[in-house]
């Protein structure tokens, strides 16, 4: 199936080196925790909701422990603690809390062994919860087979509502995934917000009761339509552990989860983010839930023609953190995007270059693939040409995971016409083109071939620089996007904590060793 | 009802516009468009692209909020509700009722230079997987292709004896197909007739009330196929033969 004929002894260089810079990585995150990994615990024993000032209890814990206790233990010793301490179940346990009638450092801390024996029948069930969730989606797929490109829509409307009617209208339409965006802001929320919203600001808070809701709808129109209608979120931001694991619980399908996303487009600290970003990968890969990686952003600040053997190399990284988060490669979503100047000559050319590059490289990976939106001018008529070749590309090269391009990109978020218009154009395409890909082969020495050749060998390089740098240096450099980020900048570093060498993390623990297990 | 367009909230008001002004594209252009845009009557309006065509003209692209609201309840609508029989229900029925074949002559008439749709209705092939009249078994289909003068084509239509004339109006400019079918009207009338006749009239931008205003029997818009016609010439022709009508 190879078209660009690629030197094999390359990618596996690449992979080597995105090994090297991976391992270094995480023997860091091995020795931290954080304060929304701690809180995403907290959810997966089974703690949720608010108190009067609608302050969330995972929240309201963890800060206590971090004011009043050692976090370095984790929260699971001091849950546990709680739990013995007051002879209560932990839905009492939490009523009292969230009135304020002890803390959670109130009481002597128990040991490993114990804490695992207290808290078993929390994270049991919520473990199994997940597992049933896992092997439901599987049914799903075993009754209603995909095809090999999905489509991808997003619904944005602010009003969970509003978005449930979008998103049936879409799936009737042809769309078999739908994402729904995040208000504007919610990635720098150090909190998950609680409940169902009907407000949102260019989208609709991320919260579980959102899922549940968006979920039951697409559930139903699934059977309608009779294809698995996938529900997709955003983890990146300062709590992507506890939304990974609220998109566990309430069956997400997949997850907008970069490795560096955070680090490079919302200046969160990178110490943060790789911690965070592998606790929450790892429920993840536990779920069965893809993940998306944000490579596409790298070409909308720089240039996609000069830039792309970042995303490709960016693409290496991501897969090999994934790896070590037990992701399998047919969970890897990497992303990439069309992004090249319209007026750049041949540029559909090095679109389907670029584009077949990712899908040899990574032959198993559901490809994320991202339409132009960087040169798109307000021109409508002209917008959807340049989607119609964006869908062209896809179908030629198999991307997986086909995000479609609205017309109306830079000037609102989509009216229902906007993507019932996207749907028919890239279905269109679909089935005019299905086979195009296998009747083409690229002529050696030719503009396509070439250009493969040229940005592996550019990514390659890069990768072995990175490897010899580190990578908190390489992104100190502005390695990805042109954007400088420093170890100890950005957004979230005092939520990083030292592990103790007595540190307990009854859920990371368990789905690790399950992992260790298969 | 009272129903408004939906852009992405009921009752949003949303709509989309776009034209040209004979002018260069310029800040004063981009003003003027948003004037004319209020002048419509639309709330808020957003010029969201502007583009020059040539020297001197420029083009625009522009969103906003109509105020107008419709009640819904109180849209009445001639709809052609007979339900469309399938051919092999026709052709029995044809059987049934007549002991000769039907004719039918259809054309696109005046300067209409477009066959698709009469094609579509009438050639043996038919469109989208539906018949055309050619194939019924009952019916003799004449198809005199585009660009066909009324009087020609009532000619032919009287030598053949036709029962059902079809018209088809595709593409319009300046409302030419409107006078055209005016005028093949007011032709049938002199010649006395008229109501010898089902006439029918068919194209992209027919439709069954404006065809019913022209003097026509009835229009069929886009996504209408050869077994809707006939369904209603059919039933028409053996309601006039009843005397129901």
């Amino acid at each position: 199936m190879s078209k660009l004929n690629l030197n094999q002894d390359k990618i596996i260089s690449c992979r080597y080196y995105a090994n090297i810079i991976a391992d270094n990585v995480q023997s860091f995150i091995d020795q931290h925790t954080t304060v929304s990994v701690e809180r995403a615990v907290l959810r997966l024993l089974g703690v949720d909701g608010v108190d009067d000032l609608l302050v969330p209890l995972p929240n309201k814990l963890v800060d206590d422990v971090v004011k009043n206790g050692d976090i370095s233990y984790g929260v699971s010793r001091y849950i546990a603690s709680g739990l013995k301490g007051t002879s209560l179940n932990l839905n009492d346990f939490l009523e009292a809390y969230s009135r304020d009638e002890f803390g959670i450092c109130d009481f002597s801390l128990v040991d490993r062994d114990e804490t695992y024996n207290i808290l078993k029948p929390y994270y049991d069930k919520h473990l199994i919860k997940i597992k049933n969730n896992k092997i439901k989606r599987e049914e799903y797929l075993d009754r209603f087979p995909r095809d090999k490109t999905d489509i991808y829509v997003i619904v944005a409307t602010g009003n969970i509502d509003e978005d449930v009617i979008q998103a049936v209208s879409a799936a009737k339409a042809g769309a078999d995934i739908i994402a729904v965006i995040r208000s504007t802001g919610q990635s720098l929320l150090d909190y998950v917000p609680y409940g169902k919203t009907t407000e949102g600001f260019g989208g609709t808070f991320a919260t579980q009761e959102n899922f549940k809701i968006m979920r039951k709808a697409l559930d139903e129109v699934s059977e309608e339509v009779k294809r698995y209608i996938y529900l997709v979120n955003y983890a990146s931001g300062l709590c992507m552990p506890e939304i990974a694991s609220m998109g566990a619980l309430e069956r997400l399908d997949v997850l907008l989860n970069d490795s560096m996303y955070g680090i490079i487009f919302r200046d969160i600290n990178m110490q943060r983010t790789f911690v965070d970003q592998y606790f929450s990968r790892l429920i993840n890969a536990y779920s069965g839930i893809i993940i998306n990686t944000g490579e596409d952003n790298y070409l909308t600040t720089s240039d996609a023609v000069e830039e792309a053997h970042t995303v490709t190399a960016s693409q290496f990284i991501n897969e090999a953190f994934a790896k070590k988060a037990h992701l399998s490669n047919k969970l890897m979503g990497l992303g990439h995007a069309f992004e090249i100047d319209p007026e750049v000559e041949n540029s559909f050319l090095l679109e389907l270059s670029q584009a077949q590059l990712a899908r040899e490289i990574f032959p198993e990976a559901p490809l994320k693939y991202m339409p132009p939106t960087k040169h798109i001018n307000g021109n409508i008529f002209r917008a959807y040409q340049q989607n119609a070749m964006f869908n062209m590309v896809t179908t030629m090269t198999d991307q997986s995971i086909h995000l479609l391009g609205m017309m109306t990109e830079a000037i609102h978020t989509p009216y229902l016409s906007d993507r019932y218009l996207a749907i028919k154009n890239a279905k269109m395409v679909q089935k005019t083109m299905k086979s195009l890909g296998d009747e083409i082969e690229y002529k050696a020495n030719g503009i396509i071939r070439n250009r493969a050749i040229e940005v592996l060998d550019s990514a390659e390089k890069l990768l072995k620089q990175i490897s010899s740098d580190g990578l908190f240096e390489s992104l100190a450099k502005g390695v990805f996007a042109q954007t400088k980020r420093s170890v100890t900048g950005g957004k979230g570093l005092s939520g990083v904590f030292r592990k103790n060498k007595d540190y307990v993390n009854v859920i990371l623990e368990k789905m690790e060793e399950s992992f260790n297990e298969d | 009802m009272k129903i408004k367009p939906y852009g992405d909230t009921l009752n949003d008001g949303k709509v989309q516009l776009s034209f040209t002004l004979p002018v260069p594209k310029s800040a004063k252009g981009v003003t003027a468009a948003k004037e004319i845009a209020k002048d419509m009557g639309l709330i808020d309006p957003s010029v969201v692209h502007a583009e020059a065509l040539s020297d001197n003209f420029s083009f625009y692209i522009i969103y906003g909020s109509t105020k107008s609201v419709i009640d819904f309840d109180k849209i009445r609508v001639e709809e052609i509700t007979s339900k469309a029989m399938d051919r092999e229900e026709i052709e029995a029925l044809i059987k049934d009722e007549f002991d000769r074949n039907i004719v039918f002559v259809g054309a696109s008439t005046g300067t209409d230079a477009h066959t698709v749709g009469i094609d579509a209705i009438m050639n043996m092939k038919g469109f989208a997987g539906h018949y055309g009249l050619e194939r019924y078994q009952g019916i003799t289909a004449y198809n005199l292709g585009s660009q066909v003068l009324n009087e020609d084509f009532i000619k032919f239509a009287q030598d053949k004896k036709a029962d059902v004339l079809l018209i088809s109006q595709t593409v319009t400019q300046k409302e030419v197909h409107l006078k055209n079918m005016i005028e093949l009207v007011e032709l049938l009338e002199s010649e006395g007739l008229r109501d010898k006749v089902i006439l029918i009239a068919g194209g992209a931008r027919i439709t069954h009330e404006l065809a019913k205003e022209l003097g026509y029997d009835a229009g069929f818009g886009p996504g209408s196929y050869a077994e809707d016609v006939a369904t209603f010439a059919i039933t028409t022709l053996i309601n006039k033969k009843r005397g129901v009508l």
